[in-house]
């Protein structure tokens, strides 16, 4: 079996599973926020059941449209408020986690071998530590408060080896947008994609999030990484929870895949996603010039202290262009701290871009800095779907840190290789 | 819910995700009805209005792709869609509008044989689909038991209160 065959089986009391089964699996944790979980809150009190199943296995975290934009916002804040205390969940409010993604493993929630469920779809980034994690809507959310169970049905692998050493300013998001450009948007629908090889093994944590992050971009149920000894220095002092034998979590040699894609990331260049399809992927030279109104850093796929190093790595003693709005959001408290420890909030402040408070912000178009017609953004999230951010008439460009940060500084989307040369 | 639906076809293309279904700035509003007002509408702004009448959506592949949003679904069941058949759809979608009671058919080359104003007929329990203005048939894997039983009942929730020890 391969890893996330060896997850469902032990979660659903099998010895083996194959693709295509049904199981009934337990649920070892999950989440929602404060744009699924209103909706889940309204159907769980439908069904007829007091408690959740197991208050320490649910997580909430207001994230989306925070701090509140709105009354409606405010409205759906109290719900979770009020759902949390009711049932005593565990809670990240404003001001004291973050983006989900990075709240749930920073705060110890996520631990390899579990099956995770969490009312967003990129719940898919929790793969990064060996968990099988895929998103569900609130209906079912629901329903996992009630009965701590999901029906899954045993995806079929698709294996991504990838070899190489990345060239400065080139990025795992370079690779994921790569890969989804070659898979395709729909090319991995019910599937697993399992990330292996040996630029996989040499990757930070930070960037196995971005990977399996993107995952769902390309229809994946999962996206899944064999724990290692970077996975758990990780989590050295921010789970409690017992690890699981790592060995039992490696895929077997003779484990079964649908296929298996080959990348080598040595002479990859930055890559960047063009309008209105994630799978529009071009490299940063095939673009051409495209001029830009706003740069967005930040998001559940690219807010991580790495990512913000890197873009204050190109930003340092240069200005964003004058008529370029930045904006940087570090995807949660502990990340906010440590770039105003590091100086990298002064780098960015410095550079005239303004730094807010960690959230989704504009990455869903929820609030924070939306686009209004025939604007174009370039943005280190995880959609560019029309409407996406803002206006419809709006465009979005999708790309590493590091590009992101160069284009602001030139106005146009820029290789933030050549940006360093030029300077 | 009754398992045999008739209405005429609305078609879409290829990888309609959610935030074209229902967009994030929407994502606030509860009444279901309040969000079937924006169902498709960076699409087709006409397209609620159209709806009302009861229709069927037919699309390409990867149908509902991106976010997890239930409020996709939901805005296109209350905007008066009673089914939707694609070529292929994203997982969560499937799911989601399994859960709040949106039939949802996968049919191989369903979107070469239909057009806008076609009148169709789908039979879930059989797994057929019938194009009546083309007198065009396709029959389709049906989905499994539990999950028909789950759309008979109108969703998951009412599948759940039906249950009962509710697990």
């Amino acid at each position: 079996m391969n890893i996330t065959e060896k997850i469902l089986a032990k979660a659903s009391g099998k010895k083996t599973v194959r693709p295509g089964e049904i199981v009934d699996a337990n649920v070892d944790m999950m989440m929602v926020h404060d744009l699924t979980g209103p909706l889940a809150v309204e159907a769980f009190k439908k069904i007829g059941v007091e408690k959740v199943w197991d208050n320490q296995k649910v997580v909430v975290v207001l994230d989306h449209q925070v701090p509140a934009e709105s009354v409606k916002a405010a409205e759906l804040h109290q719900t979770m408020r009020q759902f949390a205390k009711d049932q005593k969940l565990r809670i990240y409010d404003v001001g004291r986690g973050g983006i989900c993604h990075q709240v749930m493993p920073e705060k110890g929630h996520v631990v390899p071998g579990t099956v995770i469920v969490g009312a967003d779809s990129h719940t898919c980034t929790y793969g990064a530590f060996g968990a099988f994690a895929t998103g569900i809507g609130s209906t079912e959310a629901a329903a996992v408060f009630a009965t701590g169970k999901i029906w899954l049905k045993v995806p079929e692998a698709i294996k991504i080896n990838v070899t190489g050493e990345f060239q400065e300013y080139v990025t795992p998001k370079d690779l994921i947008l790569s890969i989804i450009g070659r898979i395709k948007v729909d090319g991995a629908i019910y599937k697993s994609a399992e990330f292996t090889g040996p630029t996989i093994k040499n990757m930070s944590m930070a960037g196995r999030m971005t990977l399996c992050n993107m995952a769902v971009e390309m229809g994946a149920k999962n996206g899944i990484i064999e724990p290692d000894e970077t996975t758990r220095k990780f989590l050295e002092g921010r789970t409690s929870k017992a690890l699981p034998n790592f060995e039992s979590l490696k895929s077997d040699k003779d484990a079964v895949y649908e296929r298996t894609l080959e990348f080598d990331v040595s002479k990859m260049e930055p890559q960047v996603a063009c309008p209105s399809s994630v799978d529009n992927v071009k490299t940063v030279s095939e673009v051409g010039n495209v001029s830009i109104e706003q740069a967005f850093i930040g998001s559940c796929t690219n807010g991580r202290i790495e990512d913000l190093r890197l873009a204050a790595q190109v930003l340092k003693g240069k200005r964003v262009k004058d008529n370029v709005r930045t904006l940087v959001i570090p995807a949660s408290q502990e990340v906010y701290k440590q770039a105003l420890n590091e100086g990298l909030l002064e780098i960015f402040t410095d550079a005239g871009a303004m730094v807010c408070g960690s959230a989704c912000g504009p990455c869903l178009g929820g609030h924070i800095g939306l686009l209004a017609a025939d604007e174009v953004c370039v943005s280190t999230s995880n959609r560019n779907f029309i409407g996406r951010m803002g206006s419809t008439q709006a465009s979005l460009y999708l790309a590493s840190p590091a590009t992101v940060a160069a284009s602001a500084v030139t106005g146009k989307i820029t290789d933030p290789r050549k940006l360093e040369a030029k300077t | 819910m009754s398992m045999k639906i008739k209405g005429p076809a609305i078609k879409f293309g290829n990888n309609i995700d959610t935030d074209v279904i229902l967009p994030g700035q929407y994502l606030v509003l509860v009444d279901p009805y309040e969000l079937a007002k924006h169902a498709l509408e960076s699409l087709d702004p006409a397209f609620p209005e159209k709806a009302k009448k009861g229709v069927i959506v037919v699309a390409g592949k990867n149908f509902g792709c991106g976010s997890s949003r239930e409020q996709a679904p939901l805005a296109l069941k209350y905007a008066g869609v009673k089914c939707v058949l694609a070529e292929s759809f994203a997982r969560i979608f499937f799911r989601n509008a399994i859960n709040i009671g949106l039939p949802v058919i996968e049919c191989i080359g369903i979107s070469n044989e239909v057009e806008t104003g076609d009148e169709l007929a789908v039979d879930f329990e059989a797994g057929k689909i019938e194009n009546i203005s083309k007198g065009k048939k396709f029959q389709v894997d049906t989905l499994p038991p539990f999950i028909l039983e789950i759309l008979a009942d109108g969703g998951l929730i009412e599948n759940l209160r039906r249950r009962p020890n509710k697990k």
